[in-house]
């Protein structure tokens, strides 16, 4: 396949994807012109716009580099989402224990930690059926999902009720001490946030670049058997990268209870969806880290800005999410095409030898 | 490899370019630096135009969701019509199912963006975010519906003076509603379809349990012990799967073990819908529906009506009292209006017969009406225990409006659980 025909056929996907947003679009009876700029504008129109995206940008950041890694081992751990969740159970738990008796920081701290054990362990529990159970990681980590967002339900309809309230609406929500302070007044979203994520990805990046263990994973990821016969110990290197990206989604699960602009309590379906958009992040970047930053903010952008559609033009909000399923599916359509007609193109250069 | 970065570096600025080329298009340039389109500065045919009001309404379903969410739109569009200039921005489904990591301080600062001047979140759920937001903003009015923060002598009274409550003496309409269900079972089993647990939710469950009880011993002459009177709690508003009970099935639940009506609590229409199934198929079964006056039309032969908000008038006095520079904190808990329950200027709270009640229940229904609005009945009277039990009214005893509000159990008679 001639590099030209490559790039004609990866931008035709993006096209594609866009052409079929437009569509939809069209046939709500919406000018798709005006749909992209009050994304655009709600992402990015004025600091405290833009302020919400940072503050969606930390969780999935977290949750790409977590994944990152189980990528890069060939797992997909779709229970992501359920590790948020649960590390945000933990986070709560520490914080009702702690909020009267310590500092706000030292809280704080504890229930970083706290959510980072939760994640941790609730990865773990993934990869322990993968290894041990023979349950595949994709539908350990669907189960574990729904156990997480029962659990929580039950927390809070049950032992960490509101007084006198039986509503899945939510715990008590947290004093202002312990909501992550802002930027700036009026720029509702937290250095600590930013740079927690930020950190985690960059951390990641290293790892999977420059490390033993980074090359032990991808050596897993390209070839389990060969790595295994190669001496890799597998087992517990795929265990630790399910329990590294548990533990990263457990911090984006505290993010989501203390931060800023959080709603400052736990309550059912707190990952939202973060998990899942950062498994869209990290195949859109086709497991490249780096990549990953600029477009978990993307998606971040795409996220908040789509509010606007409601806000503005009376559609669904969840257009957004449509728009990054269909970039996705895009891209990795044209990269199925792309490598089926590769290995058609080199059986035809094999046989013509 | 660099051959895929290069490709990865090309696809985000292709999508980018595609997205900022369709945030310019070509008729209308958009201006670059944050100063406002220049206006023409002499603009001689504007002066007829009135000055434009705007004010945001937060919603916690869809906006056409022929139940509570919808009746405040409705409420708004009434009070929009008469201020001249008035214009409503809206978000709606502010819930976690539907705008996950979305809370109610992130959209009240984008209404105020947009410039509304006064801002009303219409559910329980939004009284942390509303009090929250009213503190970040305090020189914006803005009213939560259905809460107690404003109110003074309340149980709950923390708010800044920019947050006022309103709500519609709803018990009122349950009371009717409890009538009209009793005068129609057949099994004397009356199934109520619960939101969540908290005073609001008890106090109207309690008293569609008092209407039901007074019209099913005053006028049908049978004994209180063979009326039946089950709850069931989905856990919140409405169906967020995975989050909440299904509504559907609780609704079917109640029909298929001899629960023959049922009374929605909930935002939304499950309980009718189900009914109207039902009786497709053969069954003898009726539901109320509730919040939006229109509400029985999802299935009006089995509907025995609908206690409804009419929240028109009092989106109208908010939006006034801002206009006018009035504005001071206040809460209300607006009654009917006995003289004409259905009078969209004057009563908070109706409620519409619907098609499934018989001519015989109608006319004993007017008549329990009457006896309301005139007093001669008072339903929140002693001898009234708790469901533990213990007393909640001693004898000829008559509820507050405190001991109303926060009635903190549900009612002797009653089944179902009073806390989670």
């Amino acid at each position: 396949m001639s590099r030209a025909a490559d790039w004609g056929l990866r931008i035709a996907g993006i096209g594609a994807a866009l052409l079929l947003v437009t569509l939809i679009l069209a046939a709500l009876g919406t000018s798709p012109a005006q749909a992209f700029r009050l994304i655009w504008d709600g992402a990015v129109g004025s600091p405290a716009k833009f302020a919400y995206v940072l503050t969606a940008w930390a969780p999935v950041l977290l949750c790409a580099a977590g994944l990152l890694l189980t990528f890069a081992a060939g797992l997909w751990n779709i229970g992501i989402e359920g590790q948020v969740v649960m590390g945000a159970i933990f986070v709560t738990g520490m914080l009702r224990l702690t909020q009267d008796v310590l500092p706000p920081a030292a809280a704080l701290f504890l229930a970083a930690l706290a959510g980072i054990v939760g994640g941790a362990l609730w990865a773990a529990l993934a990869g322990v059926l993968r290894l041990y159970g023979q349950v595949n990681e994709i539908f350990g980590g669907l189960g574990l999902n729904f156990i997480a967002g029962s659990l929580t339900v039950y927390l809070v309809l049950g032992p960490w009720k509101r007084a006198g309230i039986g509503s899945t609406s939510g715990t008590q929500p947290f004093p202002p001490k312990l909501w992550l302070p802002p930027i700036l007044p009026g720029i509702n979203v937290s250095l600590v946030e930013i740079v927690v994520g930020l950190a985690a990805i960059v951390l990641v990046c290293l790892a999977l670049r420059g490390t033993y263990f980074g090359l032990r994973l991808k050596a897993i990821g390209k070839n389990l058997r060969s790595a295994f016969l190669l001496g890799v110990p597998t087992e517990r290197h795929m265990l630790a990268a399910f329990a590294l990206c548990g533990a990263l989604a457990g911090l984006a699960g505290w993010v989501l209870v203390v931060g800023t602009s959080s709603r400052h309590q736990l309550f059912p379906l707190i990952s939202g969806g973060y998990g899942f958009l950062g498994i869209l992040v990290v195949l859109l970047a086709n497991l490249n880290a780096l990549w990953s930053i600029p477009i978990s903010l993307f998606f971040a952008a795409i996220s908040m800005g789509s509010l606007q559609l409601a806000l503005q033009a009376q559609l669904d909000s969840s257009l957004g999410g449509v728009i990054q399923g269909l970039l996705v599916l895009a891209v990795l359509i044209v990269g199925g095409i792309r490598s089926r007609l590769a290995a058609a193109s080199s059986e035809r250069t094999a046989r013509s030898r | 490899m660099s051959n895929q970065r290069i490709w990865h570096l090309v696809a985000l600025l292709v999508v980018l370019s595609m997205i900022a080329g369709a945030c310019a298009p070509a008729p209308t340039p958009t201006p670059a630096p944050p100063a406002a389109q220049p206006e023409p500065t002499k603009a001689p045919e504007q002066p007829k135009a009135p000055q434009e009001f705007i004010f945001g309404v937060v919603l916690v379903g869809p906006y056409n969701d022929h139940g509570w969410s919808e009746a405040h739109y409705m409420g708004a569009k009434y009070a929009e019509e008469r201020i001249p200039g008035a214009k409503m921005i809206y978000v709606d489904n502010l819930n976690p199912g539907a705008k996950p990591g979305v809370t109610v301080p992130q959209v009240v600062d984008d209404l105020i963006s947009k410039g509304a001047k006064i801002i009303f979140t219409t559910s329980d759920d939004f009284k942390d975010g509303t009090l929250e937001a009213a503190k970040k903003n305090p020189n914006v009015p803005l009213v939560n519906v259905s809460g107690d923060h404003a109110w003074k002598e309340g149980k709950d009274y923390q708010a800044p003076s920019n947050l006022s409550n309103f709500m519609g003496r709803m018990e009122y309409g349950k009371m009717i509603a409890g009538c009209a269900a009793a005068l129609t079972t057949q099994t004397g089993k009356l199934g109520y379809l619960g939101p969540l647990i908290n005073d609001e939710t008890r106090r109207l469950a309690a008293a569609a349990y008092l209407g039901a009880k007074y019209c099913w011993t005053t006028y049908a002459k049978k004994d209180p012990a063979d009326l039946k009177f089950k709850v069931t709690w989905i856990g919140f508003w409405f169906n967020i799967p995975g989050q909440t009970l299904d509504p559907t099935k609780v609704a079917n639940d109640f029909y298929n073990s001899g629960y023959d009506v049922v009374l929605s609590g909930i935002d939304t229409t499950e309980a009718l819908v189900e009914a109207g199934k039902l009786a497709k198929a053969g069954k003898k079964v009726w539901a109320v529906q509730y919040d939006y006056e229109e509400g029985c039309k999802e299935a009006p032969e089995v509907c025995l009506g609908v206690p409804y908000f009419n929240w028109g008038p009092a989106y109208l006095k908010a939006l006034k009292l801002v206009q006018e520079g009035k504005w001071t904190q206040y809460w209300d808990w607006n009654g009917p209006d006995w003289k004409d329950l259905n009078n969209r200027d004057t009563s908070a709270v109706g409620f519409v017969k619907g098609a499934g009640l018989s001519k015989e229940a109608a006319a004993n229904v007017d008549d329990f009406i009457k006896k309301l609005g005139d007093g001669s009945v008072n339903l929140f009277k002693g001898p009234l225990k708790f469901q533990d039990g213990s007393v909640y009214l001693k004898d000829g005893e008559v509820a507050t409006d405190l001991q109303i509000w926060y009635l903190p159990q549900l009612l002797e008679g009653m089944e179902g659980p009073s806390k989670s």
